[in-house]
């Protein structure tokens, strides 16, 4: 038994269901800004614990192909890019105009507007 | 059935790969749609990994760097043009 193999499946089998989570999490939250947080939040472990588990799956293919290097590049740029994005896509939905949900009870950069402290405005 | 439990973690990316299709057919803003994308980019990027552990070809791990780099670039542009800076 290939106790390596059997780690790399189990973490490509507990990433995927942390996708799946993301996903269901996509689909039933009430608000844009909270299906942004979890559609790029969750999504980010899910991906990151699944390519770990399949750099695991191949690390005895290293001397022919340089896997398990690419797998790290490919983490480290989800790592850099995924939190970027969900930044970037909250900042343009609040510039739309986008209404918050009715549960939501705290709006810290709607005060920053009012108090005007923030350095440049929000849509140029 | 050697490699079975791969075969379970492809059902939930299956899975996961239709919940984000239903929001982005669904989803009421640009924004709804764009994260449905990223969402399905990402997942569209583990399968494509696991595609290429069960093949054996390391050559699609670099398909897979491209995909999300032009993803990536994709959202940014999408989100300057919904701010009218494009």
């Amino acid at each position: 038994m290939d106790y390596v193999k059997l780690i790399g499946e189990l973490f490509l089998l507990m990433g995927s269901f942390s996708l799946f989570v993301a996903a269901v999490g996509l689909l039933r939250m009430p608000d844009v800004y909270n299906r942004v947080q979890t559609g790029t939040k969750a999504s980010t472990l899910g991906a990151i614990m699944s390519f770990i588990g399949i750099g695991l799956l191949a690390v005895d293919h290293w001397d022919e192909t340089n896997w398990v290097g690419r797998v790290i590049v490919l983490i480290i740029f989800i790592l850099l890019t995924n939190p970027v994005s969900s930044h970037v896509l909250m900042r343009a939905a609040y510039a739309m105009k986008i209404p918050l949900s009715k549960v939501t009870s705290v709006d810290k950069l709607k005060e920053d507007i009012e108090n005007k402290v923030l350095e440049e405005p929000l849509d140029e | 059935m050697n490699n079975i439990i791969i075969y379970i973690a492809l059902i939930f990316l299956m899975l996961t790969l239709l919940a984000g299709l239903i929001r982005f057919i669904k989803g009421p803003s640009i924004v709804d749609r764009v994260v449905a994308f990223d969402s399905m980019t990402v997942t569209s990027l583990v399968v494509i990994g696991v595609i290429a552990y069960l093949s054996n070809r390391a050559i699609y791990f670099d398909v897979a760097v491209v995909y999300g780099l032009l993803s990536f670039l994709g959202v940014i542009i999408v989100a300057k043009y919904i701010q009218g800076g494009l």
